[in-house]
């Protein structure tokens, strides 16, 4: 099994709270792997810490073998790490066109471009659209970002992510919020990623969870509980009790 | 030596008192009040015209001070202010920026551009000697009365309703207001004694500091170097980040007088870069 | 699936938008230049408004594209000055266009080494920080008066002619030719950047700097990049005043001038380039107009100024002008053409 991302013994503390507990994890390349665990288990944190928002306490994280903690989040992302976050992080007076757009000419290193009009190459032009209409973004192409209703925005935030063509997603309850007749769009762009891109899943959802993960990692109280199969994991009789316990005190 | 020590201890527990209502201001309401110094100023010119023209004795006209500094920040408060709060900083600095420039102009065509002194009482003028360190009387009033003030603050904070009231706004205003507390008066009676404040410590200052229309743009820097250096989340981070900052003000221009107050900012720069949430805060929560 | 020809060309010309030049921008530089020749009495305070509009156009390039909050960005602009009123004094740049290009590559390396100060911590650290750096300076200025002057400012400063041609007067007939045509080149430039890949990305680092990075903008590095920039158009600035004044004092450093170029942005609103010299022009014309009637207490009404914009919000001041600017948009070239053509079909 190639490892795409590795972490070793990672921690985070924050004034006497442990939030990451020693975690341990091992994604397969091209996995569809997911995290699932109580609120407050520490996922997001988790996600933070693999993507440079946050620094680890103590511990390492290998990409493809390759020590990266101490990266900063945009140099992560050069190497292939992208997000996409809980709540939608967009960028609210731009266009879809204009946001896509930013992510592509950064991944192609034009980023920098100062003398160039925005919009004055159209290979990076075609790119952009071509991704918009695949996220069904075409008819807001244009429209001012915080204008867009939920769902489009949700879409685009899972967009802004593929553009930068990932080698490793990590999605971050990417069907929160969305109303139920909206989410087929968000699944079905997700179960459309290429088979050569390793996806982290945090859902809550476990109906996507169980379609869509071929490997589950369970995280309570910032620690891996329990690691396995969908079925075995479905199976295990101690996810049952953090879940149910955790039911019956909020009851 | 010790003597600039004394004088550096003095010039600080005055900056404290100034600035303590700015700290306040600024971690209760996050709002960058830069007019902070025009209150000063406000209370120092109402000591003045009490003392110099009115004859009023310079003990009286302390108390008198405070309350016309609190009562001119209440109103200031309510009306204009609470208008303010949820403004982006930008909005907030142009604001109180707007409100300096209005005060120092105001001040100048009231009291006229120059200079002016308290007429403090003889037997605070002039020092007396304790094992050769020359203690200035006057001086020795302010650490008096700027200790019992720093005194009182702490206690009021730690052990009254208001206090605790206070300090839970400060940590988190939506809870505080969800629990019951009158968080709209809470802002009003606190920016009104912080206002006081400042207000006693014009009255105090203007001997030792000079009293101009200019004062409030002269210190403002100091007043932000209080609460930016010493963090808003207690009283004892201001306290020692004013001491240190009056000592080294007065040692600064003492023994590298070509220098002078470069000293200061480049040590305010300096910290600022090392710890942009103070020396002596902890972590924000915001 | 590949896109149609035609919704590239829609996309494409969607993203050019803002780069196109509208009519209405033309007439603001042809109007500017023809100041020159039709408005000779009025030289003196258009060459003030020249440099006043790039200080503020430098300040947009930090606060309306990047965020940043400065009261101090004077420090740049005092840099610049003092930089071309002393290479003139001591002749050692006696042209002044190169002069003007040294001090702006001073200020821009004091730009660059003091912007690491504004990309860590909050408003009010940067506020602070800025605000350290000016006084700092004008403490330093203030100390080495044998090089400054000093309190008196620096004399005996003596400007050659520009391109060993055009000498400056005191009409400020050459200055302000001198300062526009500087002030358009820049602006130029400027436009050319904000409409670029570059000049999107600050617009992404200002609204979202955690999305940028998560999408693999160095928000640092941009920050960095556009402080610097800026603070050499301030020290151009400065050194234009230097230049058409033939003096430097340390009142370019103070807070005052950090304050009024705040309010000169904010009038003519940050964001769009043309604000910082449309707020040049209105606050130039009310300094004067106000100095004139009250000369001692008129920071008293530019402060009202302040309080009352901000009380009555600056969105709700720029809806004010939103007619306008619809209008102005909705004049572009092809509506210009057709009515043009329309006119003159009629007339046949």
């Amino acid at each position: 099994m190639a490892v795409a991302l590795e972490t070793i013994n990672l921690v985070k503390r924050f004034s006497g709270i442990v939030a990451s507990n020693n975690v341990s994890l091992q994604i397969a390349k091209g996995a569809r792997h997911a995290l699932i665990g109580p609120n407050g288990a520490g996922k997001t944190t988790l996600i933070n810490l693999l993507t440079g928002v946050q620094q680890p306490t103590g511990g390492r994280i290998l990409l493809d073998g390759e020590d990266i903690t101490g990266l900063s989040t945009h140099e992560r992302v050069r190497l292939g790490i992208v997000r996409t976050f809980q709540i939608n992080q967009l960028f609210n007076d731009l266009t879809p066109l204009e946001t896509i757009g930013l992510a592509v000419s950064e991944r192609r290193g034009q980023g920098l471009d100062w003398w160039r009009i925005v919009g004055s190459r159209p290979d990076l032009v075609a790119e952009v659209v071509e991704i918009l209409e695949r996220f069904h973004l075409a008819d807001v192409i244009d429209k001012r970002t915080a204008v867009l209703p939920y769902g489009k925005q949700r879409l685009l935030e899972i967009a802004l992510a593929i553009a930068c063509r990932p080698r490793l997603l990590l999605l971050d309850e990417p069907a929160a919020g969305v109303p139920e007749d909206e989410r087929h769009e968000i699944l079905a762009a997700v179960a459309a990623l290429p088979a050569d891109v390793t996806v982290l899943l945090i859902e809550h959802d476990m109906d996507i969870v169980f379609s869509f993960a071929d490997r589950i990692s369970v995280l309570v109280n910032g620690a891996l509980f329990v690691e396995g199969s969908p079925e075995e994991v479905a199976r295990d009789p101690r996810v049952k009790a953090v879940y149910l316990g955790e039911e019956v005190a909020d009851a | 030596m010790l003597t600039i020590l004394f004088d550096g201890i003095a010039y600080g527990m005055l900056l404290f008192v100034l600035a303590s209502g700015l700290a306040v201001t600024l971690g209760l309401m996050n709002f960058i009040n830069l007019a902070h110094g025009s209150f000063a100023m406000a209370g120092g010119y109402v000591t003045v015209i009490l003392v110099n023209r009115l004859g009023v004795p310079f003990f009286a006209s302390l108390p008198i001070a405070f309350l016309a500094s609190a009562v001119i920040g209440f109103v200031f408060e309510r009306a204009l202010y609470v208008h303010v709060y949820k403004k982006p900083h930008l909005d907030q600095v142009l604001f109180s920026i707007g409100l300096v420039f209005m005060s120092v102009a105001a001040a100048d065509y009231v009291m006229g551009s120059g200079q002016v002194f308290v007429q403090i009482p003889k037997f605070l003028q002039g020092q007396f000697e304790i094992y050769g360190i020359g203690i200035g009387r006057y001086r020795l009033l302010i650490i008096v009365i700027c200790g019992l003030l720093t005194v009182a603050l702490q206690f009021i904070l730690a052990n009254t309703r208001f206090g605790s009231r206070l300090r839970a706004a400060v940590d988190d205003s939506r809870v505080a207001r969800g629990l019951g507390i009158n968080v709209n008066w809470v802002f009003a009676l606190t920016f009104a004694f912080g206002s006081g404040l400042a207000g006693l410590g014009g009255a105090l200052g203007a001997e030792i500091l000079g009293l101009d229309p200019t004062f409030p743009l002269k210190f403002m820097i100091y007043f932000l170097i209080v609460v930016t250096v010493g963090g808003t989340s207690s009283i004892t981070g201001p306290f020692l980040a004013s001491l240190l900052l009056g000592i080294g003000d007065v040692a600064g221009k003492y023994y590298v007088p070509t220098l002078g107050s470069f000293v200061i900012y480049t040590i305010m720069i300096v910290v600022l870069i090392w710890r942009p949430q103070g020396l002596f805060s902890r972590a924000a929560s915001r | 699936m590949l896109p149609s020809p035609i919704s590239i060309r829609v996309a494409t010309e969607w993203l050019s938008a803002r780069a196109r030049w509208q009519p209405l921008e033309v007439a603001f530089w042809i109007v500017a230049f023809a100041a020159i020749w039709l408005f000779p009495d009025r030289h003196l305070i258009l060459t003030e408004i020249a440099w006043l509009g790039l200080f503020a156009l430098s300040l947009d390039l930090i606060l309306g594209y990047a965020g940043i909050i400065s009261l101090g960005h004077a420090a740049f602009f005092g840099l610049g000055a003092y930089a071309a009123a002393l290479l003139a004094k001591y002749e050692i740049i006696n042209e002044p266009v190169l002069a003007l290009l040294v001090a702006g590559l001073a200020a821009m390396a004091l730009g660059f080494v003091t912007s690491f100060l504004v990309l860590r911590g909050s408003d009010l650290t940067r506020l602070m920080v800025t605000l350290g750096l000016a006084l700092l300076l004008r403490e330093l200025a203030n100390r080495l008066g044998w090089l400054t002057g000093g309190a008196d400012g620096l004399q005996g400063v003596s400007i050659k002619p520009v391109l060993g041609m055009f000498r400056f007067d005191m009409f400020g007939h050459t200055g302000y030719a001198y300062s526009l045509t500087v002030l358009f080149i820049l602006f130029l430039i400027a436009r050319r950047l904000v409409n670029s890949p570059f000049g999107l990305s600050l617009l992404s680092v200002k609204g979202n700097p955690l999305r940028a990075s998560a999408i693999g903008i160095s928000v640092d590095g941009r920050l960095i990049a556009i402080y610097t920039i800026a603070a050499g158009y301030a020290g151009i600035a400065g050194a234009l005043l230097a230049q058409t004044t033939s003096f430097a004092s340390l009142e370019v450093f103070s807070f005052d001038r950090s304050a009024d170029l705040l309010l000169v942005l904010i009038i003519g609103g940050a964001g769009y380039l043309y604000g910082g010299l449309i707020g040049a022009i209105i606050f130039k014309f009310m300094q004067d107009y106000l100095s004139a009637l009250t000369p001692q207490y008129w920071p008293f009404w530019i402060g009202l100024v302040l309080v009352v914009i901000v009380l009555v919000g600056r969105d709700r001041i720029t809806s004010w002008t939103a007619p306008f600017r619809r209008i102005a948009s909705h004049l572009s070239w092809r509506t210009l053409a057709r009515r043009i053509s329309a006119a003159s079909g009629e007339r046949r």
